[in-house]
């Protein structure tokens, strides 16, 4: 009925003791999750609002039966938190800190080659199966179930989609934040799969915006292995060449990574791709037809 | 983060990569000094104008001096003056210093560079043999010539695999352990220093047999520059947007754009979404700017400031989709900002998210002159009809 986390899924947050962590936990209790944990190195035996705290992932890991983990620790030490997670296997990890630097990162993705774990983000608002588990920053209330499954590089324009999307009438079955650094953890063809198979989604959209050639790879996927309607749209029509917008991956490098070219192949592989960021729920409606 | 040539030598000199003789200078005074040490021992040496741009040889940006009376005279001829280039826009670039170095002969010019590639998400180290010509116009032109080594970062780049990219653009085989030097000193340098991107066009080899970078241009990631002070210190100001500049101090991230609709945003992706939307309806924006999914009242004005000292803008779009945080808070922040800052232009805002229509109602209540907007479209649409 959904991808990646559930009503089962037990949570951990990695952090939990920091100013972001203790609010964002708070929030995500409020909302339906199972938090189970929090890691701070140090500061194991205490707790945060009746949540233990654990000085490692592995020790709250073992004690909880946690299968996922949130961090929302700062970017000089995120590298090393995902790592930590990753070995103790933790199933799904989410990491929403921003800023890590890219050979971290470079690090990281060699780190977990032949492990279990999946990384999402880092970089990105987390992920939600509405009404179920929100693990991540966004604000829970503007979700509802339903059958569309959402896959996003960016933040806020995720909310405005998903708030589109509800307005219409339209559920979500869940919504992913792939994040916006240019080496991360998850992609949008490893997500389309996820939802290719779902029983819970009927159809996808998919936000993607300049820099790099993840939804490029998308349209391929799409076009040899989708069956559901998948709408789409780019942000970053306007961009200069050569400037990063705000996102550390979100920037048109060597001439490659144009919205116009992403848009191109999209629509190439049959993708239903609006124009204006307006008319996202619209074209959900249209391409349900 | 760009920094100069001669920095990026500087930089890389310390890692075994073999550079040029040569030295920066300020003035023509100081260029002529340089120069006549180095025409001691050489028949020629080089002028080279200190941007941050490529395309300065074509422009007239470096110029080969036989005398120190000479290198001079090309020093006066460069230093203070504007140098338009292909990537400098038809405005140009004030040139503030030049890199005087030695001559060399040169017997073949090559091309080697590192970046991370994202497909991949590893370094990977690109040699051509298609030396000063951009790598972009030789990846669409003949991608066969750009040889490729990608590197697992838990052993870094290899000896076997510098070999490979050597022997692959034909060098000398008595040159190959030099240019294995060359290369493994670059890559260093790059994996120390957290740079995104390092390119030597052209990577000389000179009728000696040296293996010199002819040029160097290095790029930095900016979220790796808080652990590297020597890189940050190499910053030039000069060679930034004075907004941009105000921007970055106040963690907002602004990036100065030609149109006249000053635009803020919370978030990258509905930042640049916003923009999008201006064109849409026939509009320009002025600049990116996003204040973060966490702004603050702070942050808002500063925002407001940088906005309202762009001449050219003649409306501004605020576009938040308050999420964690309140639009009431939002609101009121705005309403702080134009009161503080003053505002001469229309002002469109557009709320959406958590609380907004107490938002809303803070705004039409502040008797402000602020037109609102519900939804993104109707956003765009009326901050165009203002600006016009």
């Amino acid at each position: 009925m959904s991808i990646l986390v559930n009503k089962n899924t037990k949570v951990i947050c990695q952090g939990i003791t920091g100013e972001q962590g203790t609010f964002h936990t708070k929030q995500m209790v409020e909302y339906g999750t199972k938090m189970v944990a929090g890691v701070t190195p140090g500061k194991g035996g205490t707790n945060v609002d009746g949540i233990p705290v654990f000085d490692t992932v592995d020790d709250a890991v073992k004690k909880t039966g946690a299968n996922a983990s949130v961090i929302y620790v700062p970017a000089a030490f995120a590298g090393d938190a995902i790592m930590e997670a990753v070995d103790a296997g933790v199933e799904l990890i989410v990491c929403i800190t921003e800023g890590i630097p890219v050979l971290d990162m470079v690090k990281v993705k060699r780190f977990m080659s032949g492990k279990k774990s999946r990384l999402i983000g880092p970089n990105c608002p987390g992920v939600i199966t509405p009404e179920e588990c929100k693990i991540g920053i966004m604000p829970g209330h503007i979700h509802k179930a339903g059958k569309i499954g959402v896959v996003s590089r960016s933040g806020t324009l995720t909310y405005e989609a998903v708030d589109q999307l509800t307005r219409m009438g339209l559920g979500q079955s869940t919504c992913v934040g792939i994040g916006g650094d240019p080496v991360n953890g998850t992609n949008f063809v490893d997500v389309l799969e996820m939802f290719a198979k779902d029983k819970g989604t009927d159809a996808v959209v998919m936000i993607g915006e300049i820099g790099g050639t993840a939804e490029e790879e998308a349209a391929e996927f799409v076009k040899k292995r989708m069956k559901k309607p998948v709408m789409g749209y780019i942000a970053g029509v306007t961009a200069p060449k050569g400037k990063r917008m705000g996102h550390a991956g979100a920037i048109i490098s060597g001439g490659k990574g144009t919205a116009a070219e992403k848009m191109e192949a999209m629509e190439r592989a049959g993708i239903k791709v609006c124009k204006s960021p307006a008319d996202i729920g619209k074209t959900m409606v249209e391409a349900l037809r | 983060m760009n920094i100069h040539e001669y920095q990026a030598k500087e930089l890389l000199s310390k890692y075994g990569v073999a550079v040029p003789k040569g030295r920066v200078a300020f003035t023509p005074d100081e260029a002529e000094e340089i120069a006549k040490g180095l025409l001691g021992s050489n028949s020629v040496c080089v002028v080279k104008a200190q941007i941050h741009a490529g395309g300065r040889g074509k422009a007239g940006g470096v110029k080969s001096a036989k005398s120190h009376q000479e290198a001079r005279q090309y020093a006066e001829g460069m230093l203070g003056k504007k140098l338009i280039t292909h990537q400098t826009g038809p405005e140009g670039k004030e040139v503030k210093k030049v890199l005087i170095e030695e001559g060399c002969q040169i017997a073949r010019e090559l091309y080697l560079g590192i970046v991370v590639d994202r497909a991949a998400q590893r370094v990977v180290v690109m040699a051509s043999s298609e030396g000063g010509i951009e790598i972009e116009e030789v990846a669409a032109k003949s991608p066969e010539k750009i040889l490729k080594e990608y590197v697992d970062p838990a052993v870094g780049l290899i000896p076997f695999q510098a070999r490979k990219l050597a022997f692959g653009l034909g060098i000398d085989k008595a040159l190959v352990n030099k240019t294995v030097k060359f290369m493994n000193g670059l890559y260093k340098a790059f994996v120390d220093s957290d740079a995104s991107m390092t390119e030597i066009n052209p990577l000389v080899i000179t009728k000696g047999g040296d293996i010199l970078a002819l040029d160097a241009k290095m790029g930095f990631d900016d979220n790796g520059l808080f652990r590297h002070k020597e890189v940050h210190d190499m910053r030039d100001l000069d060679e930034e947007d004075l907004k941009e500049i105000e921007a970055s101090r106040h963690s907002l991230n602004y990036v100065a754009l030609n149109g006249n609709i000053g635009c803020m945003v919370n978030g990258a992706g509905l930042a640049m979404a916003t923009m999008d939307i201006i064109k849409l309806y026939g509009g320009m924006p002025a600049n990116f700017l996003d204040v973060g999914g966490g702004a603050n009242k702070e942050q808002v004005t500063a925002a407001f400031k940088i906005l309202m000292s762009d001449e050219k803008v003649k409306a501004v779009l605020i576009n938040i989709f308050g999420g964690i945080m309140r639009c009431d808070i939002i609101a009121e922040g705005v309403i702080a900002a134009v009161k503080e800052v003053g505002i001469k232009v229309p002002l469109v805002v557009r709320l959406q998210g958590t609380n907004v229509e107490l938002g809303r109602k803070i705004l039409s209540e502040s008797g402000l002159n602020i037109i609102t907007a519900e939804k993104m479209d109707e956003a765009g649409e009326k901050v165009v009809k203002a600006a016009n």
